[in-house]
């Protein structure tokens, strides 16, 4: 198990909704989002899209790579880098 | 439901002639089969055509007050009646009826026009001061039901639907310019305006008042507004479940209330499986449900229909809407809607009253309105991607977003650049307005290149977006994207084309009322207040509207993909045996209507008997021009019928010649 802690709450219950149906046993902080096939990639755009809406957050086509997308975790520290940015 | 008219002098006494109320009452023997009513002194006659729903023997129209210096002719529901009553007889107030129309009497008695506050319902009424002849006319607050009027030679002439109106006017019928351009742009007309000339609609929410000392004043009582306030900002998903759960339990309980049974809609869809559920939960186990099926395979729901019906084990009817019923009753949905139609949709919907009616019933609920307040059109999720991209109108990635709303449309690789442009119309302009409306609008307007010269002379420099501008509210500007797009679906689509051409007008044709819980003024309110992100959340439409019905409806319901009602267009009118397309749009029938240009008809007429498929603007387009011919015919070229001999008012109040 990780240990690490994933704050936002919000982003784990949308990818539970929206693309597990649900299914929250399938999503742990480091499940890899595109090898599992939990996202696609039109899915990470609406992930993006969310974020964007909820996090008072851009992101720009550079930023747009499944790297900064590719777990809770990943989504975390992009955030967090994000903040960082604008503070 | 009912049907009221009526004509009212404005400047003097002057004979008002049963007769012509007669006509009326007539003209709207759809709406009140039942009986009829008038009242007339010399100054007013007021008429109703009734479909007793409330106190069956008792509620005959018009009511009056204690001294009868007050009545009333009204139509539709006021579902809080029994409580307002309590309160009235509480302040004195003597009833003879147990009726809701008396309720509202003696309300207005106690606050005059604030009584529009306290009415939670679907209503149109006009109530007469026979003493200081003080006319007052209201409508509900999203224009459920309808009201119209017309100014002519110092007389004010309404009804609830035009037809009426137009059976005792003295000029002749004529399209109005004005009214077919903002209907071929929005679907419908703005608030006010009908597609007829000099009629007039009173917009949703407001009131008429006159009397002889005061000129007559048309006054908005409620409006749409939203806001996220600090309370809302602070609540959990769970809280607004809770919330909204209890709203529309209540909401249904009252809409329950009749003197008949209740039957509902149940289309399969998330809306009227919730609401339908409910009821069998909480309310009547023994329900009556009515749906429609398509032969069309691509139209049809048979399949959630059928799993709904299955698990709340309902007494149900359908209707099998076939493409030449469509056609065939088409003529027929024109004369009842009183508006050109760029939709086919309408048309099964009339189907499926007349079943109801057949079958004994006269209320059902239905689930309209849901999408609107709730957030479940593609337009609203359209207008999300649509403002993610604007974040960044050069991204190459953030258009690709619009795939995930419309798969079909960008399947064909080739295609996907030309729609990602169309898409990108007004991009750059996140905060115009109309930014989630543009793209559809925008759109619609090649249809008015069907317009003949002379009627696009007629309509000149007019531009129905800066009308529209116009009456949006002071603080629009500030709201959030969906909000904007919430509320511009709502005054247009919803109220005038929904509840009207699609709602009201397809059940009344049959004489059955229709009641919408969805559109109960609190749970608009409340939903008013509820952050957009929540109710759609990401690309998740009506998130909050699944969660509250998660435990009732199977997973198969609340996870379907959402499909827009529609009815098809094509193979109900060109390739319908019994529908002769040829001689209703001839070159000779184009030219007496005036309205369309013959050579660009007949080019759309060869198109689509050439294409296998047309498009959907050549659809929209073919059900825009037959409908328009149609309504000519109905109405501008055509007798006033004539009126059986044996026709008379089952009540008749006659106080002429005493009140001058």
């Amino acid at each position: 198990m990780n240990k690490i802690n994933f704050s936002n709450e919000s982003v784990k219950q949308f990818i539970v909704d929206n693309f597990l149906f649900g299914d929250a046993d399938k999503l742990a902080v480091d499940t890899h989002l595109f090898e599992k096939g939990i996202i696609d990639s039109t899915g990470v755009l609406e992930l993006v899209a969310f974020i964007e809406e909820n996090f008072n957050v851009t992101v720009s086509d550079d930023e747009l790579v499944q790297d900064n997308f590719s777990s809770l975790i990943a989504i975390e520290k992009f955030l967090q880098s994000k903040n960082n940015q604008a503070s | 439901m009912c049907g009221i008219s009526g004509i009212l002098n404005l400047k003097n006494p002057a004979p008002i002639n049963p007769s012509h109320l007669k006509q009326m009452t007539y003209a709207l023997s759809h709406r009140g089969p039942d009986e009829t009513g008038a009242y007339v002194d010399d100054w007013v006659g007021l008429a109703q055509s009734r479909l007793s729903i409330i106190d069956l023997s008792g509620g005959s129209q018009p009511i009056h007050n204690e001294d009868k210096t007050l009545w009333i002719v009204f139509n539709g529901e006021i579902f809080n009646y029994p409580e307002i009553r309590e309160s009235l007889l509480n302040l004195g107030h003597k009833f003879y009826t147990t009726s809701d129309t008396e309720v509202i009497l003696h309300l207005f008695e106690e606050k005059k026009e604030k009584c529009l506050d306290d009415l939670n319902g679907q209503f149109a009424f006009v109530i007469w001061n026979a003493v200081t002849k003080e006319f007052f006319a209201a409508r509900d607050r999203v224009g459920i039901l309808p009201f119209y009027y017309k100014l002519e030679k110092d007389k004010l002439i309404f009804a609830s639907e035009a037809k009426a109106i137009l059976e005792v006017s003295e000029s002749e019928p004529e399209f109005d310019p004005i009214g077919l351009d903002q209907i071929f742009t929005f679907w419908t007309n703005l608030p006010g305006r009908t597609a007829f000339k000099e009629i007039n609609d009173l917009p949703p929410g407001h009131y008429l008042e006159f009397s002889p000392t005061r000129p007559l004043k048309i006054k908005p009582y409620w409006s749409l507004s939203y806001s996220e306030n600090l309370v809302t900002e602070n609540k959990t998903i769970p809280d607004f479940v809770n919330e909204i759960s209890v709203l529309i339990k209540d909401s249904i309980r009252i809409r329950l209330r009749a003197d008949v049974p209740v039957g509902s809609y149940l289309s399969g869809g998330l809306d009227s499986s919730g609401t339908t559920a409910f009821v069998k939960k909480y309310f009547n186990n023994d329900l009556r449900t009515f749906g429609i099926t398509f032969q069309e395979e691509s139209f049809d729901e048979s399949e959630f229909q059928n799993l709904m019906i299955k698990l709340l084990n309902t007494n149900h009817s359908e209707v099998h809407a076939t493409n030449e019923d469509i056609g065939k009753y088409f003529s027929d949905i024109v004369y009842f809607g009183e508006k050109p139609i760029i939709r086919a949709a309408p048309a099964p919907l009339y189907l499926l009253s007349k079943k109801v009616r057949e079958e004994g019933y006269k209320v059902v609920l239905t689930g309209e309105g849901a999408d609107e307040i709730f957030g479940g059109y593609n337009i609203f999720k359209e207008t999300k991607v649509r403002k993610f991209w604007s974040v960044d109108p050069a991204s190459q990635l953030r258009p690709k977003l619009l795939q995930k709303l419309y798969p079909y449309i960008f399947k064909d690789k080739r295609l996907a650049q030309t729609l990602q442009a169309f898409f990108k119309l007004g991009i750059n302009e996140p905060n115009n307005p109309f930014f989630s409306h543009i793209v559809r609008w925008n759109n619609n307007l090649r249809l008015k290149n069907f317009f003949s010269e002379d009627l696009k002379q007629q309509i000149g420099d007019y531009n129905p977006f800066d009308e529209l501008k116009n009456i949006l509210p002071k603080d629009f500007d500030n709201w959030n994207y969906v909000y904007k797009a919430q509320y511009l679906e709502i005054i247009t689509f919803m109220s005038g084309y929904l509840l009207s051409s699609q709602g009201d007008r397809m059940a009344m044709a049959n004489s059955v009322e229709l009641r919408v819980p969805y559109l109960d003024h609190r749970i608009i309110e409340y939903m008013a207040t509820v952050p957009a992100r929540f109710k759609i959340r990401g690309l998740n439409e009506k998130y909050l509207l699944k969660k509250v019905f998660k435990d009732l409806l199977p997973a198969q319901i609340t996870n379907r993909p959402k499909n827009p009602y529609r009815a098809p267009i094509k193979s109900s009118f060109i390739d319908n045996k019994s529908f002769d397309i040829k001689t209703i749009l001839s070159q000779e029938e184009i030219k007496k209507a005036g309205v369309f240009d013959i050579f660009k008809v007949d080019l759309l007429l060869k198109k689509a008997d050439r294409n296998q498929t047309l498009s959907e603007l050549d659809n929209m387009a073919l059900a825009g021009i037959l409908s328009t011919q149609f309504l000519y015919n109905h109405f501008m070229n055509n007798n006033n019928f004539s009126i059986p001999d044996n026709y008379n008012f089952n009540t008749f109040i006659d106080k002429r010649n005493q009140t001058k």
